[in-house]
């Protein structure tokens, strides 16, 4: 992962903020260049941090850099305002994942490439602890 | 536009090549293919292949394939579009020859996994999937298929039920010569095998594997196996923006384009390829052909409508899961071995009188998908 690249992606990783088109109201996360209604205009939207896991699963054979992490889990979560998004579920045993599962958005580290690479950091969810 | 059809069909059975390069499986198939159709030279070659610059370190593949048949001077290009390269590969040759710019292309598919070790293989697996917000979870693309399956058993299946895809893909690969696994695999054994990405069992993915398989395509002469009709179709690559995650889009746009080029419906079909590289991908490949409705794939592939001597015979030479998967290459495979069954080629495991075949091949999480349709040509 290059610098550049990883450092353009840390507004939206780290506050898990997509974009709003200006003339449908479309909701984005990520964004992209252009909307399904064919505008180009956007301006920032910052997602919900609530939602609840629609589907997941538990990878057991990880790609390159997450062998550590396994088992983990990763879900379809649908977040308070309608956006979906996939990401980690932490900080909660495979086998106690559940659909309409409550999680909340947290700062977590994502992995590390290699000794000396870059440390990535980003949004994972977690269950919400009433 | 002009006709096509398939002159030639050439393959090598997929397995592990540990002692030849990617070159020479891909002549050994592109040879085979020339002589099947009686040729000794072709105007262009496109190469479909998904993982060359990971797996061989190899970009320019398209040179570095024309290379290994000794011709120099030879256009070629290398199509690259996930698993569905080979299917997306074949769209494009058509097209060359339809348009009359080219009068006799070659297509061959190549991949060669087992030049990088397993868990390599997963992560260029994810390759396919988007980088920053998709392969960034960690999700792996088994990971994105059992999502999928899991939403498909709470709606319409059980998890046995959509077990039974790869169950009866290996039924059909056995006697196959060109298949990696041609075993019967039990139901119980793959239930019981451990869990790749839960609910995905490790049997019902298809596995790693080495292969090769070329078509030679020339304009169409009333005789032999026709292109009746040809469709690529694309889709949002992640499962989070898509409206209703079940919904592969791509699949049923592809195959509505393709059965309208062919005009024919999806009644009318007598066999068809389906992209069972997860058993859950196959049935879903089967209900975005229209051979069963949404939500109804699975009871098909637990019918015997899907057997040889069913009414829609589904991965006839073993698909993905037995035949195997080359990523790259499986698309072409595929198509060669719809093309046997129709030129009546197809040994132990032909389909009386079968006049229609069509192919699924599809990318990502059907984030692309071509469908092919072959025709026997009426004299």
């Amino acid at each position: 992962m290059s610098v550049p690249r990883y450092w353009r992606n840390e507004v939206p990783r780290y506050r898990l903020q997509g974009e709003e088109c200006s003339q449908c109201g479309a909701k984005y996360f990520p964004t992209r260049p252009v909307c399904k209604c064919g505008s180009t205009d956007f301006k920032p939207y910052k997602l919900a941090e609530r939602g609840e896991v629609v589907t997941w699963t538990t990878i057991s054979s990880a790609p390159t850099g997450f062998e550590k992490y396994v088992p983990y889990v990763v879900a379809l979560i649908e977040l308070e305002d309608g956006c979906k998004v996939l990401s980690q579920v932490v900080d909660i045993a495979p086998d106690a994942v559940e659909a309409g599962l409550k999680v909340e958005a947290v700062f977590r580290k994502v992995k590390e490439d290699g000794k000396e690479g870059i440390l990535q950091y980003g949004y994972k969810f977690r269950p919400v602890v009433e | 536009m002009r006709k096509v059809k398939i002159a030639g069909v050439g393959l090598i059975r997929v397995s592990e090549y540990w002692d030849k390069p990617i070159q020479s499986l891909f002549a050994e198939a592109s040879m085979k293919s020339m002589k099947d159709a009686g040729v000794d030279a072709v105007d262009k070659v496109y190469v479909s292949n998904m993982g060359g610059s990971l797996m061989q370190d190899q970009l320019n593949l398209a040179a570095v394939m024309a290379d290994s048949l000794g011709t120099p001077g030879l256009p070629a290009t290398r199509i690259e579009a996930g698993s569905a390269s080979g299917g997306v590969a074949f769209h494009e040759a058509v097209q060359a020859v339809a348009s009359g710019y080219s009068d006799a292309v070659m297509v061959t598919g190549v991949e060669k996994l087992s030049d990088i070790l397993p868990e390599v293989v997963t992560t260029g697996l994810a390759m396919a999937e988007e980088q920053e917000y998709t392969a960034y979870t960690g999700v792996t693309k088994a990971g994105i298929a059992a999502m999928i399956h899991r939403l498909y058993m709470d709606l319409y299946a059980t998890p046995e039920e959509v077990c039974m895809m790869a169950v009866k893909s290996h039924e059909h690969a056995v006697g196959c010569k060109h298949a990696q696994y041609p075993f019967k695999m039990s139901l119980q054994r793959a239930m019981s095998s451990p869990m790749e990405a839960d609910p995905i069992h490790m049997m019902e993915c298809s596995g790693i594997g080495d292969g090769a398989a070329s078509l030679i395509l020339v304009p169409a002469d009333d005789e032999g196996v026709e292109v009746a009709g040809t469709a690529v179709s694309t889709d949002y690559t992640s499962i989070a923006a898509r409206q209703d995650p079940l919904e592969m889009k791509a699949i049923k746009t592809a195959a509505d384009r393709a059965y309208k080029m062919a005009k024919i419906k999806a009644t009318d079909i007598d066999l068809a390829e389906v992209q069972d590289d997860f058993s859950i991908n196959g049935v879903l490949g089967i209900e975005g052909l229209g051979l069963a409705k949404p939500g109804k794939g699975a009871k098909l592939v637990n019918s015997d409508d899907v057997d040889k001597e069913g009414k829609i015979p589904v991965n006839t030479f073993g698909g993905l899961k037995a035949r195997g998967n080359p990523l790259g290459a499986t698309g072409i495979y595929q198509l060669a071995e719809i093309a046997w069954q129709l030129q009546g080629k197809a040994g132990d495991h032909q389909i009386p009188d079968a006049k229609i075949g069509v192919a699924e091949n599809m990318g990502g999480m059907a984030s692309i998908c071509a469908v092919n349709v072959l025709r026997r040509a009426d004299k």
